[in-house]
């Protein structure tokens, strides 16, 4: 058993490393940049809608329309749909590069939609103190909606994240490396499915280290929780329990 | 001085067939150091018409005048500077959950640009004088209801206001509680000449704090006044219902009875009046009814007495009635 275990990391060890690492720097980079532009938009949803604290009709329909439509396209065929585009910024339709792109593009939508879900559940009694306070609306957006909603908007990180994750495996089709590239190539092309296999098992394993940790941080830092509860501390073997919360 | 004038002041929510008239032609003078109270029903405007005090709503038409300035004409920057001095405070108390209490009474001074240093020693000084400084580092998931309260209003002293609007600020809490809440707000209104605007549905809190009181029915202004006059004898239905909420009218004593309907205008509160008709004339009245409330060892309100049959009875108990101090009577005859 351990001898053919060892046989099989000699043979493909390196490759699945690889594999991990590029998973890894697509996911992390893509989601940086997709909230970058998620983020504010998500903002700029909150804000501009009909009981928002800046309420603009237009401005509203337009972000809530093109949200919708980013939302709507299938990530397989936004992909490929855009590659003049994904050319353009980063100069390649392949590798980790070409596939960050659509990733942004894809995920931004998604992200900015669950912003606007996170800072929705800010008790609108606190944003009309603000206001009553005489605090600008950017005041409102940094001071009030963003650390209000810090903890919610960490569990929908972890979404984020775990969500990129499953595109970077469907970028894998196209070329885009990382563990995707590396089922599809060695486990469906080749036929090798014990790699395939090793594959789906890193993936589980990053998709659950991500969610425990942000699960983790996001009570840790919720003050609305009793600071002495046993929910601050960290227990990665209460898996089970931490299924039923994801969000 | 008046802190507050609102003149004909009209607001109304939504357009055409469904628009709402939630406030119709108020108009108000508030003085400054006193303490207002804004009594109503539940829909009645109350929470519409504090609003428009800091524009936290934009009057439909009418002028909104707060410290000389008017409201309704101040840029959004302005705007922003003026409600400094009009701060707020609420039912739900509306802390930030994430900050501490120490924090969130710092607020109001990080938005207004009060270095940190020195926000932080007057947030101090704040919870210390609402009660609550061994609280500064705990979060309001952490305090109760009246604890809340008290860093809320710390909160909305930060910025040195001359007006606390108070929107059903106890109407949360507990009766214990609120009876601390409101003694606190009277005595920050002594203490700091804070003008306090009191909105709620609890005769009990005007009673117990304000001055002046304005009744609000139906969005206008039904009755406003003393608060011992519109006590002792209100002149609208809406005020009845506010001042005796069982419902004490007329209509529901025996008919065909020769009444007395007395009111009690701020006289000792425990002057047996019933008592000494009965010692000193030897006439018997019936108490068909009473609604009298004690306010600062005075007594307010009516009482209806059923008078003897004999006419010279009644003409003698009616002008001893009548001889007493802060105490006013009026025949009243019902017949079905």
């Amino acid at each position: 058993m351990l001898e053919s275990i060892a046989a099989f990391w000699a043979e493909y060890g390196a490759v699945l490393t690889d594999g991990v690492w590029d998973t890894l720097v697509m996911v992390v980079i893509s989601t940086v940049f997709a909230y970058l532009i998620g983020l504010p938009l998500g903002v700029a949803l909150i804000l501009t809608k009909p009981h928002g604290i800046r309420p603009h009709r237009g401005i509203y329909r337009v972000l809530d329309w093109i949200v919708n439509i980013g939302r709507s396209i299938p990530f397989i065929i936004l992909m490929v749909a855009i590659m003049p585009f994904t050319r353009m910024v980063v100069g390649t339709t392949i590798g980790v590069r070409g596939a960050i792109v659509p990733l942004v593009v894809s995920a931004a939508p998604f992200i900015a939609r669950m912003v606007e879900t996170s800072l929705s559940e800010v008790d609108a009694g606190v944003v009309e103190a603000a206001q009553s306070m005489g605090a600008s609306t950017f005041q409102i957006v940094w001071k009030v909606y963003l650390p209000e909603a810090k903890p919610s908007l960490i569990l929908g990180g972890a979404i984020s994240l775990v969500t990129i994750l499953a595109y970077t495996a469907i970028a894998g089709t196209v070329g885009a490396g990382g563990l995707g590239d590396i089922a599809v190539r060695y486990g469906h092309q080749r036929g090798i499915t014990s790699v395939m296999w090793v594959t789906v098992v890193f993936l589980i394993i990053l998709v659950q280290v991500v969610q425990l940790i942000f699960n983790w941080l996001s009570r840790r830092i919720d003050k609305r929780l009793d600071q002495t509860s046993d929910a601050k501390k960290f227990a990665p073997f209460d898996l089970l329990s931490r299924f039923t919360h994801t969000k | 001085m008046s802190i507050i004038q609102i003149q004909h002041l009209y607001k109304t929510f939504g357009t055409g067939e469904s628009a709402v008239h939630a406030l119709e032609d108020i108009n108000l003078d508030i003085q400054e150091g006193e303490i207002f109270g804004i009594i109503g029903l539940s829909g009645a405007g109350k929470s519409t018409l504090v609003r428009c005090m800091n524009l936290l709503e934009r009057p439909t038409s009418g002028t909104v005048i707060v410290d000389g300035k008017e409201m309704t004409a101040l840029s959004e920057k302005e705007l922003r500077l003026a409600r400094r001095k009009v701060t707020m405070i609420f039912q739900s108390f509306n802390l930030l959950m994430q900050r501490t209490c120490l924090k969130n009474v710092c607020f109001p001074m990080e938005i207004s640009g009060v270095p940190a240093a020195q926000a932080k020693k007057r947030a101090l000084e704040l919870l210390e004088l609402v009660g609550l400084a061994e609280k500064a580092n705990s979060y309001p998931s952490q305090l109760s209801g009246g604890q809340k309260q008290r860093v809320a209003i710390a909160r909305a002293l930060a910025t040195d206001p001359k007006v606390l609007l108070c929107d059903e600020a106890t109407s949360a809490l507990d009766p214990t509680t609120t009876a601390s809440i409101l003694a606190l707000l009277k005595d920050l209104n002594e203490k700091l000449g804070v003008t306090v605007v009191v909105i709620t549905h609890q005769m009990s809190v005007i009673e117990e704090i304000c001055s002046r009181v304005a009744i609000l029915d139906g969005g206008v202004v039904a009755e406003q006044g003393k608060v011992e006059d519109i006590f002792s004898d209100p002149h609208t239905d809406a005020a009845r219902r506010l001042v005796y909420p069982g419902g004490v009218s007329i209509q529901q004593y025996p008919t065909g009875t020769h009444a007395v309907r007395v009111a009690f205008n701020g006289g000792t509160a425990y002057q047996p009046l019933i008592a000494s008709l009965a010692i000193d004339l030897g006439v018997k009245v019936n108490i068909l009814g009473a609604d009298t409330r004690n306010i600062d060892g005075k007594a307010f309100g009516t009482m209806l007495l059923g008078l003897p049959d004999d006419p010279n009875d009644a003409a003698r108990a009616l002008s001893y009635i009548r001889a007493q101090p802060n105490v006013s009577a009026e025949e009243v005859e019902y017949h079905a």
